[in-house]
C-alpha cells in the first residue's frame, strides 16, 4: 500500500521540516504586528480621551490604574485574528480577495501544521496538543506536591504557589473539556454516523486554531505577573489582583469561543449528516454522549463568557460589577458556576460515552439498556442547568436556596446512574477482552463509583457546610475527572491509537501503564478524603503538621503516578517513530462501528462511497445483520458486506 | 473483509492526487442549506445567552430599579433598527428575484441606518446622568444601574457593529457580481443576524432598561 501510494503522489522535492511550519512562523508573526497596531489603537484613544497615550501602574485603594491592561487588551482583540490569517485560515478565501495566486492545499505531513479543514488532521492536532498540555500541566502538580510534601516548607513561596496552582487547574480543566471532544470527537463523530466530514469544516479549523492563543496567553500573562486567583478566578481578588488576570480572562473567553463554535459544529453534524439507515436508536453511543455534551458547551459557556467580560469591564473601564458602591461578587459565583457546573458534564459525559463503546465492543456484548443510556445523557443535560448552587452552600446566599439545590443535585444522580447501570450491564457474564482500553475502561467504572458516592457528602447541605474547601473537595472531582474523564480518554486513546495512526502500541507498556496509573492514582487520592475530613484546606501552600505523614504519603504516590506517563510517552514514541513497529489492520479489536469498516488511517474522504446502515452498532453474539454496509461506486447493485 | 481495505485504499490513492479541498464535490448528498440555517439559529440561541445573562445581572444588582434614561430617544433608535431589519428583508426578496440594484441599496440603507443607531447610542451615552463619573478604576460613583446600563447597550453595540461589517462585506460581493436567484443565502443569513440583533434590543436591552 505505501509503495502504492509513494507511487502515485511522489511530490517533486521533499519539502524541507522548515517549510512545514512556516505557517505558524508567519502567524507568530503576524500576532504581534496585530498586538502592535491594537496597542497604538489603544493609546491613540486614551489620548483622544484626555489621559496621558500609557501611565505606570499604580496601586490605590480601589485598585490598579489599568493603562497597560487597556492596551494589553485592545491588542489581544488584534492580534487574535492576525494570528489565524498568518496560520492559514481562510488562506484561500482572502487571496482571492485581494486578486493573489491562490496555492494548492498541502496533503503531506505539513497539513498537520497550517488550518487544515479536514475533520481527520483536527482531532489529530487537538490530540496533540493536550496531551503535551495534560503533561505540562502535570507538572504543575508535581511541584505542588514537592511543595505539600512537609508543611511549611519552602520550596515555593506561597505567592508562586498560588500561581503554580491556578496554572494547573485551568490547564487541566481546559484539557478536561477539550481533549476528548476535540480529539476523539473530530476524529470519530463524522465516520461513527458515516458522514465525510464536519457539517462546518471551516469553523473546525477556526475552533482548533484559537487553542494555540489560549496557551500562549496563558504563558504570556505571567509577563504580566501572572494570576493567582485559581481557574475559578472569584472576585474581588480577581478585579485587584496583578495584571496576568486580564490576560487570563481574554484567553479563556477565547477558549469559550472555540468551545461554542465546536459544540454548534458537533449538534448540526449529528443532527444533519447521518448516513442512510442511521437511525437515532444506531447511533452509536459516543456520539450521543458527544451531542449531549455540546449542547452544554454551545448555551452554557456564554454564562462564562459573560462573568469573564463583567470582570474585565470592572478592570478596564470601571463598572461596578463586583467591587465598589453595589458591586455583588456573589453575582460572579451565581454566573460562573451556571455555566461551570455543567460544564463538569462537557468533561465527563463524552467520558462516559468512550468508556461505554469500549465496554461494549471488547464484552463482545450489546450494550445494556442503550435506550436508558441514551435517557440518562439526555437527563443530564436536561437537569444541568438546575444544579449550580450546590458550589455555593457557604457563600453566604439565601439560605431558601440551600434546599432546592440539594434536591436537584440528588436527583441528577438518578440519569448519571442509569449510564452507570448500563456500564454495568454491558460487562456482566460477557466475555471480557482486557487488553489495555478494556483495562481502562474499567478502571474508569471503579474510580467513578468512588467520585459519585462522595459526591453525595458535598451535595447534602449539612456534611458540605464541613468539607467545602477542603481536600475531602479535592479528592471527590479529581476522582470524578481523572478517575473518570481521564481514565476514559486512555480507554479511547489504547482502543483508536491503531485506527488514527495505523500503528500498534505495545500491549506490555500499554498495561504497565494502566495498573501503575490505577494503583497510584487510588493511593494519591483516597487519603485525600482523610486529609480533608481533618481539616486540611484546600488551595493552600501549607497545612497543620499533625497532616505531614499523609502529606508525605500523597506526595510520595503521586510522583509514582506521574511517573507511570513515561511508559504511556515511551509507547507512543516507540510506535510512532521506531520503523518496525507493528502496522495495524483495519480491524485490530474486530469491532462493528463504521470507523473499523474502513483501512487505519482511514482515507481522506472517510468511505468508498456512502455506507448504509442496515443494523444495531452493538450486535455482538446475535448473529443479526452488520451494522453497516458499502454500495460499490459504479457498480451498485454489488454490495460489500464488511 | 478481505475486499473492503483495498477498496478504501484505492480510494485515499484518488483523494491524495486531488487538491483543491474535498468537500465540495459530495455536497448533494446533503441538505446544505438546512445545515446552514441550523448553524446560524444555534449560533443566535447561544448568542442570545450572553444578553440572558447581563439582563440577569441587572437584575441581581440594581433590581427594578431604573436610572434616568432618554426614553423618547429610546423609542427612536428601537423605531431606526426595527426600519433597518426591514430593509434587510427587502434585499432579501430583492436578490432573490435578481434585482441586484435595488438589494445593494437596500443593504446600503440599512447599514446606513445602523450608523445612526451607533450614533444615537453615543449621545445617550455622553448625556446620561449616571455616566459622568465612569473612569477607571472603579469608580464609587458607577451607579449598579449605570454598570448595567453601559454594559448592556455596550454589549449590544458590539453585535451592530459586527453584523455593520458583516453587512458592508455582503454587499460588496453583491456589487462584485456574487449572489443571485438560486444563491442568496449569504445575504440571507447576515440579514437574519442583523435581525437578531435587533431582536436582541427589542426583546431584552430596550426593555430592561427603558421600559421597566
Amino acid at each position: 500500500m505505501t509503495a502504492l501510494a509513494t507511487a502515485g503522489t511522489q511530490p517533486a522535492h521533499r519539502p524541507s521540516v522548515i517549510s512545514g511550519f512556516f505557517p505558524i512562523i508567519r502567524g507568530l508573526i503576524f500576532a504581534v504586528v496585530g498586538f502592535a497596531i491594537g496597542a497604538a489603537v489603544a493609546a491613540g484613544i486614551r489620548v483622544a480621551t484626555g489621559a496621558p497615550a500609557w501611565a505606570p501602574t499604580q496601586t490605590s485603594s480601589v485598585g490598579t490604574i489599568p493603562s497597560t491592561e487597556q492596551i494589553v487588551t485592545v491588542g489581544f482583540i488584534f492580534a487574535v485574528p492576525a494570528w489565524l490569517l498568518g496560520v492559514g485560515f481562510l488562506e484561500t478565501t482572502v487571496r482571492q480577495w485581494f486578486g493573489y495566486r491562490t496555492r494548492p492545499v498541502v496533503t503531506d505531513w505539513r497539513r498537520y501544521l497550517t488550518a487544515s479543514e479536514d475533520h481527520k488532521v483536527i482531532g489529530l492536532q487537538y490530540l496533540a496538543t493536550f496531551v503535551v498540555v495534560l503533561l505540562v500541566a502535570g507538572l504543575g502538580a508535581m511541584t505542588m506536591r514537592i511543595q505539600l510534601m512537609q508543611p511549611d516548607n519552602q520550596f515555593l513561596t506561597p505567592d508562586i504557589y498560588n500561581r503554580v496552582m491556578s496554572f494547573h487547574g485551568i490547564a487541566m480543566v481546559s484539557v478536561a473539556v477539550a481533549a476528548v471532544m476535540g480529539s476523539f470527537g473530530n476524529y470519530f463523530v463524522p465516520i461513527m454516523i458515516g458522514a465525510r466530514d464536519m457539517a462546518f469544516p471551516r469553523l473546525n479549523a477556526l475552533s482548533f486554531w484559537l487553542i494555540p492563543v489560549v496557551i500562549v496567553s496563558l504563558f504570556l500573562s505571567e509577563l504580566l505577573g501572572g494570576w493567582d486567583s485559581g481557574w475559578t478566578a472569584y472576585p474581588p481578588l480577581s478585579v485587584r489582583n496583578a495584571s496576568g488576570q486580564v490576560m487570563f480572562n481574554l484567553a479563556i473567553i477565547v477558549f469559550g469561543l472555540s468551545s461554542i463554535l465546536g459544540g454548534i459544529n458537533f449538534i448540526v453534524t449529528t443532527i444533519k449528516m447521518r448516513a442512510p439507515g442511521m437511525t437515532w436508536g444506531r447511533v452509536p453511543i459516543f456520539v450521543w454522549s458527544v451531542l449531549s455534551a455540546a449542547f452544554i458547551a454551545s448555551f452554557f459557556t456564554q454564562f462564562f463568557a459573560a462573568s469573564l467580560t463583567m470582570v474585565l469591564l470592572d478592570r478596564l473601564v470601571g463598572t461596578n460589577f463586583f467591587i465598589g458602591q453595589g458591586g455583588a461578587p456573589l453575582l460572579y459565583e451565581h454566573t460562573f458556576w451556571f455555566y461551570s457546573h455543567p460544564a463538569v458534564y462537557i468533561f465527563v459525559l463524552p467520558g462516559f460515552g468512550m468508556a461505554l463503546e469500549v465496554l461494549a465492543h471488547l464484552s463482545r456484548k450489546p450494550l445494556f439498556a442503550y435506550r436508558w443510556a441514551v435517557a440518562g445523557f439526555i437527563g443530564i443535560v436536561g437537569m444541568s442547568g438546575i444544579v449550580w448552587a450546590h458550589h455555593m452552600f457557604v457563600s453566604g446566599m439565601p439560605s431558601a436556596l440551600l434546599g432546592p439545590f440539594l434536591v436537584t443535585t440528588e436527583l441528577i444522580s438518578i440519569p448519571t446512574g442509569l449510564i452507570f447501570l448500563s456500564a454495568l450491564g454491558t460487562v456482566w457474564m460477557g466475555r471480557l477482552w482486557l487488553t489495555t482500553p478494556m483495562l481502562f475502561a474499567l478502571g474508569f467504572t471503579f474510580n467513578f463509583l468512588i467520585g459519585g458516592v462522595t459526591g453525595i457528602f458535598l451535595a447534602d447541605v449539612p456534611t458540605d457546610v464541613s468539607l467545602h474547601d477542603t481536600y475531602f473537595v479535592v479528592a471527590h472531582f479529581h476522582y470524578t475527572i481523572i478517575g473518570g474523564e481521564i481514565f476514559a480518554l486512555f480507554a479511547a486513546f489504547y482502543f483508536w491509537f491503531p485506527k488514527m495512526t495505523g500503528r500498534m502500541l505495545s500491549e506490555r507498556l500499554g498495561k504497565i501503564h494502566f495498573w501503575m496509573m490505577f494503583i497510584f492514582f487510588n493511593l494519591t487520592f483516597l487519603p485525600m478524603f482523610w486529609a480533608g475530613l481533618h481539616g486540611m484546606n484546600r488551595r493552600i501552600a501549607t497545612y497543620q503538621n499533625d497532616l505531614a505523614q499523609v502529606n508525605l504519603f500523597i506526595s510520595i504516590n503521586a510522583f509514582l503516578l506521574g511517573s507511570s506517563f513515561i511508559f504511556f510517552v515511551f509507547n507512543v514514541l516507540r510506535a510512532l517513530l521506531w520503523k518496525k513497529a507493528p502496522r495495524a489492520e483495519a480491524n485490530p479489536w474486530r469491532a462493528r462501528t463504521l470507523e473499523w469498516l474502513v483501512s487505519s488511517p482511514p482515507p481522506v474522504e472517510n468511505f468508498p462511497s456512502t455506507p448504509i446502515v442496515v443494523g444495531s452498532p452493538y450486535g455482538y453474539g446475535t448473529g443479526g445483520r452488520p451494522h453497516a454496509v458499502f454500495a460499490l461506486a459504479g457498480a451498485s447493485d454489488e454490495e460489500v458486506t464488511a | 473483509m478481505t475486499t473492503m481495505p483495498l477498496v478504501a485504499e484505492e480510494h485515499a490513492l484518488q483523494a491524495d492526487t486531488h487538491v483543491e479541498g474535498h468537500a465540495a464535490h459530495h455536497e448533494e448528498e446533503h441538505d446544505r442549506p438546512g445545515i446552514n440555517r441550523m448553524g446560524l439559529w444555534l449560533f443566535m440561541a447561544s448568542e442570545s445567552c450572553l444578553f440572558i445573562a447581563m439582563a440577569a445581572a441587572r437584575f441581581y444588582l440594581a433590581g427594578t430599579t431604573k436610572g434616568e434614561v432618554n426614553l423618547a430617544l429610546g423609542l427612536l433608535l428601537t423605531v431606526i433598527l426595527l426600519g433597518s431589519s426591514w430593509l434587510g428583508y427587502q434585499a432579501t426578496g430583492a436578490i432573490k428575484v435578481g434585482n441586484r440594484r435595488k438589494a445593494i441599496a437596500a443593504l446600503l440603507l440599512a447599514s446606513l441606518l445602523g450608523v445612526v443607531f451607533i450614533a444615537g447610542v453615543g449621545v445617550e451615552w455622553s448625556t446620561a446622568a449616571f455616566g459622568k463619573d465612569l473612569v477607571p478604576p472603579a469608580s464609587p460613583q458607577a451607579t449598579p444601574f449605570g454598570t448595567a446600563f453601559f454594559a448592556m447597550t455596550g454589549l449590544h453595540v458590539l453585535h451592530l457593529f459586527t453584523g455593520l461589517v458583516g453587512l458592508l462585506l455582503v454587499t460588496n460581493l453583491l456589487r462584485k457580481g456574487q449572489f443571485g436567484p438560486g444563491d442568496y443565502w449569504g445575504v440571507t443569513a447576515i440579514v437574519r443576524y442583523w435581525t437578531f440583533v435587533d431582536v436582541m434590543w427589542l426583546v431584552v436591552v430596550f426593555p430592561v432598561l427603558y421600559l421597566l
